[in-house]
């Protein structure tokens, strides 16, 4: 039928619905519960950008959807860090090397990269949110030159739960970014900082008029940072947050993760602060 | 050695204290150092002192039977250290222990509390420089408790 034609015309060579099968190349061990997958990208996987996540399938059990954590200029594995909250991603974190798994992606939009040359950049972290933020430290320190000072406030809950320990120590000895990190509580030998990420914020210099912050973490620890963000100075169009929803189709069909106007898989996730802004302190949505 | 008053207004949290106000509250101050690892206080020690950090850092910890010691916060550079000051007669709930070399302004509490009550215009700039610290750092201790990070992303 002609109309049949015309729609199989349009259609996209690969179905963004349709899982690309691929296997595990590494398992990694980073904290109580969470572990880091380099997958395979095969031929078929498009470049991502940073911020933008995939679709990864649990062959039998689910779907979830995973930030991108790895550096975006490597284009042979797909690196994801995953932690065991529910039966999906409890499933993937038992995943070894050379199992199977449906991957769909890359979705969503990503950390302004462009937008930031010639900015200093804020990068706040909070647990878990160090993974999608993870590509864009990687972009910022390849491109070191087009940015402004570089900072990165990582807060977690204590020193066990520091993820990319190793990279954080190599990356802490270069003298062209600043790391910090901070945790909730300590107990041993710990001689770095402890208090919220936000006590970290009214510690930094920063050029408040040509800086730009990316955030990621819970959706609490956001909003207090957006609001130490806002007070240091920084205006809420110069604030980003990426946020997290429950995605299931990724490309704005199904209305799964409908945040007020937008769609997180699909507008965001990450977001400009000044469209979450009032959104973020409504209980409903 | 440096004149304390004039110390003072070098340390962030006087920066902009009033010239009237610096001999005042100089007088109640004095230049301290803690080595690494001694202690400024101990848990049930009276609250005779506060402390303006001029450079190193201190950890504020609690001791649980058959735990290992908590730090839940950790005081550096420009920071104010004691809050328990501002009430008469109060003790600290906690350790301070000084995690590197660390120099300090102490200022005595009662002598402070006595300028404030005869001078309230004294007391009154000080509760502006207080109260911000006081509600950040409840917002902070509330972040810690809910333990945001613990469960979810």
């Amino acid at each position: 039928m002609a109309i049949q034609n015309e729609l199989t015309a349009t259609l996209p060579i690969t179905d963004p619905m349709l899982p690309r099968l691929t296997r595990v190349l590494v398992r990694r061990r980073e904290g109580p519960e969470t572990l880091t997958l380099e997958l395979e990208a095969g031929a078929a996987a498009p470049a991502f950008l940073p911020g933008q996540f995939n679709m990864l399938y649990a062959f039998g059990i689910g779907e979830v959807a995973i930030s991108m954590s790895g550096d975006p200029a490597v284009a042979d594995r797909l690196v994801h860090t995953i932690r065991a909250v529910g039966e999906t991603s409890t499933a993937l974190t038992r995943l070894e090397a050379g199992d199977h798994v449906g991957v769909r992606g890359p979705f969503g939009a990503g950390w302004p990269m462009e937008a930031a040359y010639g900015c200093d950049v804020i990068v706040v972290a909070g647990g878990l949110g160090l993974a999608p933020l993870r590509p864009a430290l990687y972009r910022i320190l390849a491109e070191r030159e087009r940015y402004g000072k570089v900072v990165l406030l990582y807060g977690t809950r204590s020193p066990t739960d520091i993820l990319y320990r190793h990279e954080l120590e190599r990356w802490r000895r270069r003298l062209d970014v600043q790391i910090e990190v901070t945790v909730d509580y300590a107990n041993g030998p710990w001689h770095g900082h402890v208090g919220s990420v936000t006590t970290l914020i009214r510690r930094t210099d920063f050029d408040p008029l040509h800086g730009i912050a990316m955030v990621c973490g819970p959706e609490t620890m956001m909003r207090v940072t957006a609001l130490a963000l806002k007070e240091a100075g920084l205006k809420e169009d110069a604030i980003y947050l990426s946020m997290e929803r429950n995605m299931k189709c990724a490309i704005g069909f199904c209305g799964h993760c409908q945040f007020g106007p937008h769609f997180i898989c699909k507008d965001g996730p990450v977001l400009r602060y000044d469209r979450l802004g009032d959104l973020l302190r409504l209980k409903e949505i | 050695m440096a004149d304390t008053g004039q110390v003072l207004v070098e340390h962030k949290f006087f920066s902009d204290l009033e010239e009237a106000f610096r001999p005042l509250v100089g007088g109640c101050a004095k230049m301290i150092i803690f080595e690494a690892g001694q202690y400024l206080f101990h848990d049930g020690d009276p609250a005779e002192w506060f402390y303006l950090v001029r450079y190193g850092r201190v950890a504020l910890e609690v001791v649980a039977p058959g735990r290992a010691t908590l730090t839940f916060q950790t005081i550096g550079e420009s920071d104010v250290l004691g809050m328990f000051w501002l009430m008469p007669q109060s003790h600290w709930t906690h350790d301070a222990r000084a995690l590197e070399l660390t120099h300090a302004i102490a200022i005595n509490a009662n002598c402070l509390r006595q300028k404030c009550e005869r001078d309230h215009d004294l007391g009154y700039d000080l509760m502006k420089r207080f109260v911000p610290i006081l509600l950040r750092r409840l917002e902070s201790a509330q972040l810690q408790m809910l333990d945001v990070y613990g469960h979810s992303k």
